[in-house]
């Protein structure tokens, strides 16, 4: 069956079939795709903070003065977020580090169905390519928020279908990504890796993986909604007697614009979870190494993110309380939130007793899982008024809302995927990282993303309304107007420190491997146990068996048992 | 250089399934997700309209009927081709396998009639949202449709080479396209009342 | 896939066979009921409770799932939970806010 010739270029490194070739092409795809996220950012961060002022450098290209028009910072900021999340988060934490990661944790050779796979980032790689393509068009790219709501998004320009048609891609993508990685973990298990002996990063992938393949089917349900909406002139979102600038649309009617937010909320909740669990996952692997601990709790931790995967499809509504949806219904909403705040709050108590006691060591990782706590922490707790319906009504839609979710997404999951890009870059690349810059990239992301984060606190508690492109018009937001440049500076420590860490990971890649790279963090899990960088289609030589849990750590002898040695 | 991967013709012996099987069915899962989102758009937009038409007054209940049948029996078709496998009958299993393709192929044409008979007469997605629908959830049940004759023409004929090779893995593979194929068919058995009858 | 006998095919060819007249029957009522007049909402019941019928057939006999592994039990029992979650979307969307409307212009 197997053809034992060697393998072109094009077959090796584009159209390869090996998880670790298409985990790192998602992680240099999603990489571009964050930078690019964050470069629309900063621009949009210029105009909040200096409105009318042409932007330094880059505004010229933009616009003929130089500054950023009402149409492109929507743009942006509809870009903003769907960029961030369908094509930079989502696949890095789950197509870069589920691919290259889980078949490795378990022991197997590859994922499930190698071809698939391939396909699943070709599809991602389109989504992309369509979305990029939308900013050409005439109208540009789609701006009526990463939400889409209609009745808006449905007479927005040709942007929004691309949108549209690229999400269907994605969607799909993600679909064909989540069954590999559910099999794979079910049916790939080396001998002796039980359920229970599972890093906890594999948990949380299989989680993540059953949140992605049973919310997303509706949202392309949906998208394909709407673009029977744009393209076929349908009302599925269109009520009846719409009136749009002084004139009534000329559609049947009789849709319901609330349908979208349902839909899309059934997704977009579990989808909170998609971008949240993976980080806890490569938390848990970095802080267990590094304290010398068995994780505390880590049956707990399993239960708890089991739960959490369950209770996420059952709180959608929880972003809808201003729609009028009925106090009974709230209620169970508010409930559902409130009760999901539990599980997340187990795993993070795991995580912080799991220090407790330890002697730990301070390595670049490290740094980023232990500033990932409170930070998640602080993101997490700011989302309870939320999910109360009677601060709800006061903080709905304001700068708070953008406050709490970045907290959780950008210091929380994105932090955590650079600690583990840090953690397994000797065993990806089989060199060390330069250590120093690696801390200093720590303290000025750390410094720069609390700068721009902590102050929309403030600035929605003032009520500043979310999406104004110049908020100063407002005597209330005036006076909170020194907080947004203080951000937009902070944007730019942001930036310059994200420069250190792309010079680190690419100047790195010259320096002569190590030998002892195999396993630099003394670490206990499988993927350890393979050669540096893991055999291309194969991972390990030799078939594995796993003889005992995944942390197994003394932290008074400083011994530690791999989980593949028989003899400890 | 390939990697091997276990359990592609072998059950794995705890779960008792093979990976393409385990794979096929969480993919119907979410199939199962996607129909059920259409199903509730039809409620919300159904419950929420001031009126809303008996499914006779636009569409056919006659060549409705008709393909319910058709697709009926191109599911006892395809179960039969896989039951043909299983008693190492190859020729039985040609012929049931070219049966249910064709009887797909027979949906589509009705279908295919029934949609120019509304375009004949003015029905459009955009006259209203029934109509809308209807189009929407028969479209996307045409696009599955055309996918199933995809796998299945493949099975029939290239596909069907790995049975002198690898039998059991090729006996895996027409049921997992026979799950799939079932599933398009029950999501028409909800779909014909819905549209048609209610 | 487990090895079957042949005598063990045989019988569930029967079966197959059976389920296809069920269902070919089914259908022939379903229809025949919706020409009946009685009301909507019992025209609504008598059709999915048909629809239920058929589907379980084909679920349980065609795609044997009456006879399956519990991984995948399992697996559609969750699918199932939250396909019930999704079919209270009208319910929220609907019901409720009709009656908060009749509250206020009451």
């Amino acid at each position: 069956m197997s053809s034992h010739h060697e393998e072109g270029f094009i077959r090796k490194y584009i159209f390869s079939t090996d998880h670790k070739v298409i985990g790192i092409q998602y992680g240099l795809g999603a990489m571009f795709f964050l930078l690019m996220g964050f470069g629309l950012m900063l621009m949009m961060r210029w105009q909040i903070a200096f409105p009318g002022k042409s932007i330094p450098f880059i505004g010229k290209l933009l616009t003929q003065d130089g500054i950023l028009s009402p149409e492109l910072y929507n743009q942006f900021g509809a870009m903003h977020g769907t960029i961030m999340v369908f094509l930079g988060v989502v696949p890095m934490a789950v197509g870069a580090f589920g691919n290259y990661l889980l078949p490795l944790q378990v022991g197997a050779q590859d994922m499930a169905f190698p071809k698939l796979n391939m396909a699943s980032f070709w599809v991602f790689f389109v989504g992309g390519l369509v979305m990029l393509y939308s900013f050409l068009l005439p109208g540009g790219a789609a701006q009526s928020g990463w939400t889409s709501y209609p009745p808006l998004s449905n007479i927005a320009p040709a942007g929004q279908t691309a949108w549209l048609i690229g999400m269907v891609f994605l969607i799909t993508s993600s679909l064909l990504g989540s069954v590999n990685i559910i099999v794979t973990a079910v049916q790939l298990r080396v001998p002796g890796l039980s359920f229970f002996r599972l890093p906890f990063l594999v948990w949380a992938q299989l989680v993540t993986s059953f949140l992605l393949l049973l919310a997303f089917p509706p949202l392309e349900a949906a998208g394909v909604l709407q673009l029977m909406d744009r393209v076929f002139g349908t009302s599925f979102f269109m009520p009846s007697g719409l009136v749009v600038s002084g004139q009534a649309l000329e559609v049947s009617g009789g849709g319901n614009p609330l349908l979208w937010q349902h839909l899309f909320w059934f997704l977009a909740h579990p989808e909170v979870y998609v971008l949240i669990l993976p980080a806890l996952g490569i938390v848990a692997e970095i802080v267990a190494t590094n304290t010398r601990k068995p994780l505390y709790g880590y049956n707990t931790a399993v239960y708890a993110i089991i739960f959490l995967g369950f209770m996420s499809f059952i709180v959608w509504a929880h972003h809808m309380f201003m729609t009028g949806m009925g106090t009974g219904m709230s209620a169970f909403f508010q409930a559902t939130t409130m009760i999901i705040s539990i599980p997340s709050v187990i795993v993070l108590t795991v995580l912080l007793l799991t220090l407790w006691g330890a002697s730990i060591r301070f390595t670049v990782p490290m740094l980023f899982a232990l500033a990932f706590l409170p930070m998640f922490a602080i993101g997490g707790l700011t989302g309870l008024p939320l999910g109360l319906t009677a601060s709800d009504i006061y903080l709905h839609d304001t700068y708070y809302v953008i406050g709490h979710f970045h907290y959780v997404v950008a210091p929380g999951t994105l932090m955590a995927l650079m600690g583990g890009v840090y953690h397994w870059y000797p065993k990806i690349t089989g060199r060390m990282f330069n250590k120093t810059l690696g801390k200093l990239h720590f303290w000025g992301t750390f410094i720069g993303m609390n700068g721009i984060f902590a102050p929309m606190f403030f600035i929605g508690m003032a009520g500043v309304s979310r999406r104004l492109y110049d908020a100063t018009i407002y005597e209330m937001a005036r006076s909170v107007q020194p907080l947004n440049v203080i951000m937009t500076y902070s944007s730019w420590l942001l930036a310059a420190a994200q420069v250190l860490f792309l010079i680190n990971i690419f100047a790195s890649l010259r320096k002569p491997k190590e030998a002892a790279a195999d396993n630099p963090w003394e670490a206990t899990t499988l993927e350890w146990a393979a050669p540096t960088p893991p055999l291309p289609h194969q991972n390990f030589p030799e078939p594995l068996e796993a003889y005992r849990g995944p942390y197994e750590y003394n932290t008074t002898s400083r011994e530690f048992a791999p989980q593949h040695l028989q003899e400890a | 250089m390939s990697a091997v991967i276990p359990y592609i013709s072998k059950p794995h012996p705890v779960t008792g399934v093979t990976n393409a099987k385990f794979g096929i069915w969480l993919f119907l899962a979410s199939e199962v997700m996607l129909f059920g989102a259409l199903f509730s758009t039809y409620i919300v937009l159904r419950v929420g309209a001031e009126t809303w038409p008996h499914g006779s007054e636009y569409l056919s209940v006659p060549w409705a009927f008709a393909n319910t049948v058709v697709l009926i029996t191109s599911s006892l078709t395809m179960v039969m081709s896989w039951a043909a496998l299983q008693m190492n009958n190859f020729a039985k299993y040609k012929k049931y396998m070219g049966a249910t393709v064709l009887l797909s192929f027979g949906f589509l044409i009705i279908k295919y009639i029934e949609y120019s008979a509304k375009f004949h007469h003015g029905y459009f997605p955009a006259n209203n949202t029934f109509l809308a629908i209807y189009f929407t959830m028969t479209g996307l049940h045409g696009l599955h449709v055309i996918g199933g004759i995809i796998v299945n023409g493949y099975l029939l004929f290239p596909g069907s080479k790995m049975w002198s090779t690898e039998p059991e893995r090729f006996a895996g593979r027409v049921e997992c396209a026979g799950l799939y194929w079932h599933f398009v068919d029950l999501v028409w058995i909800f779909l014909f009342p819905v549209l048609y009858l209610l | 896939m487990e090895a079957h006998s042949a005598e063990e095919m045989q019988r569930h060819v029967k079966t197959y066979f059976a389920v296809y007249i069920a269902l070919l029957v089914l259908t022939v009522a379903t229809v025949g009921v919706s020409y009946l007049h009685t009301t909507t909402a019992m025209h609504i019941l008598a059709a999915m409770v048909v629809a239920l019928v058929k589907g379980s057939l084909v679920a349980a006999i065609f795609m044997h799932l009456s006879n399956e592994k519990k991984i995948i039990v399992y697996s559609l029992v969750l699918t199932v939970t939250f396909f019930i979650a999704i079919m209270v979307i009208p319910v929220l969307v609907e019901c409720e806010i009709f009656r908060y409307l009749d509250r206020m212009v009451s």
